[in-house]
Order: structure tokens, then sequence, then C-alpha cells
């Protein structure tokens, strides 16, 4: 009988009222009395130098109120990147300065270069036109490999090039790898893409900025996954001001993947200006202005090697990739090649040797950084591309050979840097194959033979490091942040509890689940818990949502301050009953007494709590409201299989995915309705990215793929029905939860799965590919093969 | 400017727009029905989808002077007067047919569209209807699962696990 209420449950999504009935808060739906709009004037070259900007014609158009460009910021401090890499010298990475509006010099189409406030947001666009603007042009930058050419023009004048860092994982192993390389009885060589993507969360970014005259505060409404971080990092970094004049506020959360994690110069510009103009200012990204403002995601390329001996073991992994960073470092953008990639390249195996080479690059393009899985997609993408091409080179089966090379004990040391405390590959892979009716492929492949297409069956594995991250560690790695998370539950007297978590949902359903965990803890219903989060003014300081850690880590911490809870609640239960503290239990939302039939509600305990007046006064305080910080021991590991099947049509080169089925091992589940569909988004997004997205510049710079017109996103019928598990769980052994996170697996597992069966159905077919890039539209298959 | 009437959500209203004002922008700020969303500006989104006598319509797609004298309904029209959720917005929540709720009022709209057009599609026709609506939360699974619910027909039929 599936559980209905408490840990486990499907319980039915309280936050889903509001949004049927219109009734959602998003950002845009904040208007604060008086407001003034913002609009960007943005370069529309990749690559310049400012001559001229005059602002005087656009100052006198009705309804401006004043022109900022950026000689209004030269005494504020720039956007701060929040990750330092050190490069394979020990040097630390060349890190630009990231105005908020740009200073001499345009970097990539798009970058502000003057905002205009107005009384109307009409009025604030008609003024940008008249701005005079002189942008001495300068060639730009945009293939990698171009970009690290001696004498390539530089995208910033004061780096001694366009190299952020060059960065080799683990270098003291490189010889070691070389050896082995040496002695390889096989070696599989891959070179591709992992082609840069545009999140495109459906509500675009906004930002509200207000000041209070009277206090002196400010307050910046703002499209976040985390407003403590963009408070510290904005106040402290950019706009000199103190926290505890500063309160950040994201309201409903339209969405991120990883885009509303950075600290963008619009939050900057309207906090600013609010100030500067004693009056509420407020911006509306357009959806085109996302695509040249938002940070994009992926962007790799890599060559990768895959050493084998002579009976098929994994004997050594070597890559180089060169990642692109864009013109700026967005925040986390530096972590994401390196620490969120490097450490995934063992993969579900046991390779006992690994190198990888990563070369970060600026570039005249929009800044790259985390977007849904942030290194892992990268990762698994060319570990199980190179191993299906191994099996098909060696003619063994794909999954024999990587049966043969899982990581079978645990917890398991890899040689990049993390240990995996739990998994069971081969569970979850006999789950996919259940799923999958292997056996009766040949006779869908005659079936689609029948009509002409071409039937393929692709499969791969997968793994992450969630749950994101032991502070110590990544403190070690770079972060200049800590990766805790916080959490204060205040119970009220009549019982009722609020949780107050530094975690906030763009979608993940945190004030369903979160209360399903409290209440279990408890033993009261569900709807007794209330969650309140997104507002630094009434949340503990806490690091945000990405990197699936809201459960393991948020919800950790969620945990751990309701134990504290519960110790006091008992105390007090143990004075009201006169029995000794540790004989008194907790179950059902009553206090009893071991081996007694004496009892209390807890509603009676919390009461006594504010009402103390048969209360224990001398040993324990009034009230009940505790916090907790919860830092993880260690990252967590969510892993599994994956299998699509598609049919290709030769005449066209079109693919269609027939099925696809995901089995997971997220240890713990606590609401698998929700689980399940966070997962089916993920595998929507990596379907995506596998036969339809990718951002495309051209030779200039300019974004050929700036709206929906263009760039190819999902739509109902480009996906079909999932078949998902999450039925193979072996716990995490380190959080109390024990669970693993969910948000970002379907995005990593999918695309390896899509262009493997590709690859499948096309050699099925008589055409020897190898590879083909993603996206795999009908003119990139056709063409591979009629190549 | 021009002022114009309609009845939204069975109410009549007026309010004066310019010649360019989109029925989406008069929705949501002329009219504070902040539920009609906006997601793109080359009408392809569908998170601003509402009904205009009995059609679903991008309201970014028509301007406000070309609703005078329409039927509007928006996604505050949805339910019941006791706020009881309708079959296609319950089956909404019943199936998690949403995550971040942006998309979910064109959705809905749309949804209810279709069940008007054709009240027992197939899985194929959903997925064909809903071709002008983008959701990057759900992969669109939850969504037909919801659609053939609120049609009256087995959700599992859909939904492979
Ligand atoms: S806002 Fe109307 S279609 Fe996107
Ligand atoms: S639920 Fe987020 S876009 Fe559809």
């Amino acid at each position: 009988m599936p559980k209905d209420h408490g840990i486990g449950a499907s319980s039915k999504r309280r936050e889903d009222v509001r949004f049927l009935t219109g009734n959602g808060n998003y950002t845009d739906d904040i208007n604060v009395a008086g407001q003034a709009y913002v609009h960007f004037l943005r370069s529309d070259v990749a690559h310049g130098r400012l001559t001229k900007v005059d602002t005087s014609a656009a100052a006198e158009m009705p309804g401006v109120i004043r022109v900022f460009t950026g000689a209004d910021f030269e005494g504020v401090g720039g956007l701060p990147c929040g990750w330092q890499v050190t490069d394979k010298h020990g040097n630390p990475m060349q890190e630009p300065a990231h105005p908020v509006l740009a200073q001499g010099k345009v970097r990539h189409v798009g970058d502000p270069i003057a905002a205009i406030v107005a009384e109307t947001p009409a009025q604030a666009r008609n003024a940008a036109e008249a701005i005079e603007i002189d942008i001495e042009d300068l060639p730009a930058v945009i293939d990698m490999k171009a970009a690290l050419q001696e004498g390539a023009p530089k995208v910033h004048d004061d780096l001694d090039n366009n190299l952020c860092y060059d960065w080799g994982f683990v270098e003291e192993n490189k010889g070691a790898v070389d050896e082995a390389f040496s002695k390889a009885a096989h070696v599989t060589t891959l070179e591709l893409v992992n082609q840069r993507l545009v999140a495109n969360p459906m509500e675009p970014r906004v930002a509200v900025g207000d000041f209070n005259r009277s206090t002196g505060d400010s307050t910046l409404y703002t499209t976040s996954q985390n407003p403590h971080v963009i408070r510290l990092l904005m106040g402290a970094f950019v706009l000199g001001i103190p926290e505890h004049k500063l309160r950040v506020v994201a309201p409903d959360v339209g969405g991120g993947f990883g885009s509303k994690i950075f600290h963008y110069a619009e939050e900057a510009f309207c906090t600013f200006a609010a100030k500067a103009l004693a009056r509420p200012v407020k911006w509306t990204s357009s959806r085109s202005e996302a695509f040249i403002s938002d940070a994009h995601g992926r962007d790799h390329v890599t060559k990768i090697e895959l050493a084998l001996d002579a009976d098929n073991n994994f004997t050594a992994l070597r890559t180089e990739t060169y990642a692109n960073m864009g013109a700026y470092l967005s925040t986390f953008a530096p972590s994401v090649p390196t620490w969120l990639h490097g450490t995934l390249m063992a993969g579900n195996y046991k390779t006992p040797l690994i190198y990888v080479n990563v070369k970060a690059v600026f570039t005249n393009t929009v800044p790259v950084d985390a977007y849904r899985g942030a290194g892992r997609p990268e990762a698994t993408y060319q570990l199980e591309r190179v191993v299906d091409k191994a099996a098909r080179e060696l003619g063994v089966d794909p999954i024999a050979l990587r049966r043969q090379n899982f990581i079978t004990e645990f917890p398991y040391a890899t040689p990049v840097a993390v240990e995996y405390d739990t998994g069971d590959y081969n569970a979850t892979m006999d789950k996919l194959l259940e799923m999958v009716d292997r056996d009766g492929f040949d006779a869908r492949a005659a079936e689609s033979a029948k009509s002409g297409k071409l039937r393929g069956f692709g499969v791969n594995t997968y793994i992450e490091a969630c749950g994101i991250a032991p502070s110590a560690l990544v403190g070690q790695l770079g972060a200049r942040a800590g990766l805790y998370e916080s959490a204060t539950v205040r119970v009220n007297a009549t019982g009722g509890l609020v949780v107050m978590t530094g975690s906030h949902s763009h979608g993940q359903g945190h004030e369903t689940a979160f209360p399903q965990v409290v209440a279990d803890m408890i033993g009261i219903p569900e709807d007794m818990v209330e969650v309140v989060h997104g507002d630094t003014a009434n949340t503990p300081m806490g690091m945000g949502t990405y990197g699936s850690r809201s459960l393991a880590v948020g919800g950790s911490a969620i945990v751990r301050a309701t134990e504290k809870i519960i110790n006091k609640a008992k105390k007090i239960a143990a004075h009201l009953m006169e029995a000794s503290e540790g004989d008194i239990e907790l179950k059902d939302g009553q206090f009893t007494v071991a081996g007694t039939d004496k009892s209390v509600a807890w509603g009676d305990v919390t009461l006594a709590a504010y009402v103390p007046h048969n209360y224990p006064l001398e040993e324990l305080e009034p009230g009940l409201e505790e916090t907790a910080f919860y830092d993880p021991a260690n990252f967590t590991y969510p892993a599994g299989a994956y299998a699509c099947e598609v049919e290709v049509d030769p005449d066209t080169g079109k693919v269609e995915i027939c099925s696809f089925a995901a089995a997971d091992d997220f240890g713990n589940v606590v609401n698998p309705m929700i689980v399940e569909g966070q997962v089916h988004g993920g595998l929507a997004q990596g379907i995506g990215q596998a036969l339809l997205e990718g951002a495309v510049y051209d030779s200039d710079g300019q974004l050929l793929t700036a709206s929906y017109m263009d760039y190819a996103m999902p739509r109902a019928d480009d996906v079909p029905s999932f078949q998902v598990d999450h039925s193979c769980s072996t716990p995490c052994t380190h959080n109390p939860l024990g669970v693993k996170g969910c948000g970002e697996a379907g995005a990593i597992g999918s695309p390896p799965a899509v262009v493997n069966a590709v690859v499948d159905a096309l050699n099925r077919g008589g055409h020897n590919v190898t590879h083909i890039d993603m996206p795999l539209s009908p003119s990139r298959v056709w063409s591979a093969m009629n190549g | 400017m021009t002022q114009v009437t309609m009845t939204v959500n069975g109410k009549s209203v007026s309010g004066t727009v310019e010649g360019r004002t989109l029925l989406s922008e008069f929705l949501r700020e002329g009219l504070r029905l902040t539920g009609t969303h906006v997601g793109c500006d080359t009408s392809q989104c569908g998170a601003c989808v509402v009904h205009v006598n009995g059609n679903a319509v991008k309201s970014c797609t028509m301007l406000a002077a070309e609703a005078e004298g329409a039927e509007v309904r928006t996604i505050e029209g949805m339910a019941d007067a006791d706020g009881t959720l309708s079959t296609i917005q319950q089956a909404f929540q019943d199936h998690h047919g949403l995550q971040c709720g942006f998309c979910t009022p064109g959705m809905v709209m749309s949804a209810a569209a279709l069940l008007s057009e054709n009240p027992k599609p197939t899985e194929a026709e959903i997925r064909a209807y809903l071709e002008g609506n983008i959701c990057r939360c759900t992969g669109y699974h939850n969504i037909v699962k919801a659609i053939m619910a609120a049609s009256g027909q087995e959700a599992s039929a859909v939904a492979a696990e």
C-alpha cells in the first residue's frame, strides 16, 4: 500500500492551488507604488571600444527620469565571481573585472551599455533610441581554439591572453595515466562537442529595487534561486550595503535550472538606482533580452580517450576539454568544468587511472555558467559515448562491457577525489532491462523496417555528485562560499509549525515535501506545518536551491532543527508527566512515558512552552524555536541506467523517440510523485539537448538563435511519455534522511542514451557512423548517413 | 488613448488604453489579473493564453482594443465561485501537471479549449494541440496525463509507469 501521508507519500502539492487559479506571486506580479521602469541599452556588436556614449538627448525625452552609464558605476564594485580555480601550475585563474554597465569596451552582444529610468516602460524604450553611441569595432573571438592562438584579439586587454585557466586533474597522476595508455591493448578515442544551451525557464528574469527613505533600507525583489547569496554578493562586493540594510526577496520563481543562481548586473542596477533616485524601479526582461543576458550553459569541446586491456577492463581515461566561459566570469562559472566535471569522470566504473585537462577560455559571447546538471552532464556524455564506441570497436555488447567495469563495492574512492558512499549499478541496469523489453527489440525493428525506418536502441549509465556540498572540501577547491543549508523551526503555542529555510523552490514543491518530513517526525498532520522561504528578512542565512541539494542538505537542516525541537519538547513533557526525560516517547503527536499509560498531547506541550505556568523554568527557557545549520559530510551520489529507443527516417534524417526508460537510485524518496516529475522534466531537457537545442553564434559574435523561432525548445509532441522507476534504492549513508537528490538526473542521463540509440540505428542500417554531434537535427543525421 | 469595454470573467470592465496596448498588458497591468503570464515576445510560448469569445487566444498577439465588446475568460475565472477547482485544474493538481506554475495558466486555458472542441482526445491529439504551449519543467508527461484524466479517460493509458 502506498503511504498516504508523511515520508514516502505522494502528497498533492499545496502550492498548486495558487498557481492553478492565477494567484501565484511571481516577481513581475509585484508593483511598488510610484515605481519607475528600467530599459537597458545593450551592445549589438560582440566586441568594440566605446568611444562615445552621449545621453544628453535621451535625458530630455518625455518621461525620462535619469540615464545611467558605466561612468555612474566607477566607484562601485564589479560583479564578483564565487569560485577561484587554481591552474595546473598552482597559479590562480585569470579573473577579469565585470562592471555593472560597460566601461570602455563591450564584450558580447547583450552587454549593457546604459540604463534608462523613465515613468513608463515605453518611454524608457523610446529614450534608448536617443542615446548616441559610437563603438569602434574590434575583431570578435568566438571559437575557443582560435581565442587561444598567439596574437588572438584579447577579450580583456588587461589579461595576459584569453585563457582563464589550464587545469590538470589530478596533475600528479598524468605520468601514470600516459604510461597506462602506452601499454593499452586497445584505445578508443572520441572528439565531441557538448553544445551551448540556453536554460530558458519560462519566467523571464525580473528585478524590482526599492529604497526606504525613512530607514535607509534597500529591498530587491528578484527572480532568484538563492536570495541570501544575492544579498551577500551584491551587498558586500558590488554596492557596499551591509546585510542588515538590505533585504532580498525572491517570491514564486518560474523555473531556473541554474540560470537564476547567479548574481546579475540588472539586480545590482535596480538596487543602486532605487537608492540613487529614492524611488522604486522595475526591470522585466523580454525573452529576446533573456537570450543575450541570462547565463548560458555547457559549451565544451572535448577529446576523450579510453584505454582497455586485453580483457576489456578499463585501465585509464584521459580527456582534454575546452570550456567556454564567455566574455566574463559568471558567479560559479569556473567550478563547472572543473570540480563539477572532473570529479565525475570515473562515472560508474572502476577505471584506476584518470587525467582530466580543462582549458577555460574567454570569448566574445554571453557568459556560461551552471545549467541543470552543470558539468556532470558533460562528464556523463563523453564517458558514455566513448564506452559505447569502445564496445562497437571491440564487437562486444555495450551493456556487458559496462557491467564488467562497474564499481561493485562501496564505499569506493575514485581516482578523481570523491568517495561514493553507496550504489548498486547492476541493480539499476537489471531494472532498466526489465522495463524496456529488450528481447522484443528485433520484432520492433522489423516492424520499423516495413515502413522504411531504422530502429536503434541506446543505453547508458550515469552517476552525479549532488547534495552540494561539504564546505571545508569546496573551500579547498576554490569556493568562496560555504555550502551548508539552514532551517529555523518555530513551533507556535497551539502546536502548528513554521519551517523557515534557506532553500528556495522554483518548482520543486518544497512547500509540500518539507512538511511531509517534519509532520512524520512528530506524528501530526502535514497541514500543521508551513514553509517560509525566499525572503532574507524571515529566513536564516542559507545557500539556496541548485545542485539537487534542497532535500539532501536543506532537508537535513530541517531534520536537525526538528530534532532539537523534539528534544526540548520531551523535557517539557517529562516535567508535565513527572517522569524522567529518558522515558519519554513521541508517536502520533502524543508524548508517553514508556511502560505506563501516561500521555500528553503535542499541543499541550507546545502550549506549556509559551504559557509556562507549570514548567521547569530553572532548567529550561520557555518557547519552542530552534535553528540548525547542516553542513554535509560528503556529496550524495545518485546513479542510474537509462535506455532509449529511436526510429530514424533515412530519407530525411529525422529522429523520433519511440520510448525512453529511466531506472534511478535516489536513495530514500520523500514524495514519489514529485520525484517522478523531476525526472520527466530532466529527461525532456536532455532530449531537447540531444535532438533540438543549441545556441549558435556566427563568426562576428551575433547570436543566431535568439528567440523561440530559432532556438528549438522541446514541445509536447517532441517527447514521448516516459517510463521511470526509482525502486532500486541504496540510501545515502551520511545524511539523516538517506536521500540523494533527483533534480538533475534526467538531464544528465538522457543525452548519451539518445545519441547512442541513433548511432545504433544507423549502424544497424549499414551506415558506418561512429558519432554525430548534438543536436541530432535531421540535416546532421542525414549528412552522417550520406557523408 | 482609447476607451475599451469588455467582459472579463463575467464582469464588465473598461479602461483607457493606447493603440498599441496588448490584451496581455491590459489584463496584467490594467486589471491586475496577473495570472495571465508573458513568457516570450514572439508569440510562441503560450503562457498568455486566454479565451476570447470561447476561443483560445494568445493574449500577447491581440490588441486590447480588438477585444472591445468581447467575452474574455482568464485563469482567474476558471474555478467555481466558491473556489472549487474546475475539473481540469483539479486534474493538473492530482496528476502533478505543473511544477513552477509559470506555463500553467496558459496550459489550463489551452486544455480547456481542446476539451471543448474534442472531449475525448487521444494522447497524440493532446500533444499536437499543445504545440503552442511550452513547459520547461514537466516534460509534458504529467500535463498529458492530467488532460486525459480531465477528459474522463484512463490516465494510466498514458502513464507508462
Ligand atoms: S507570451 Fe504570448 S505566446 Fe509567449
Ligand atoms: S511548470 Fe514550469 S514551465 Fe511549466
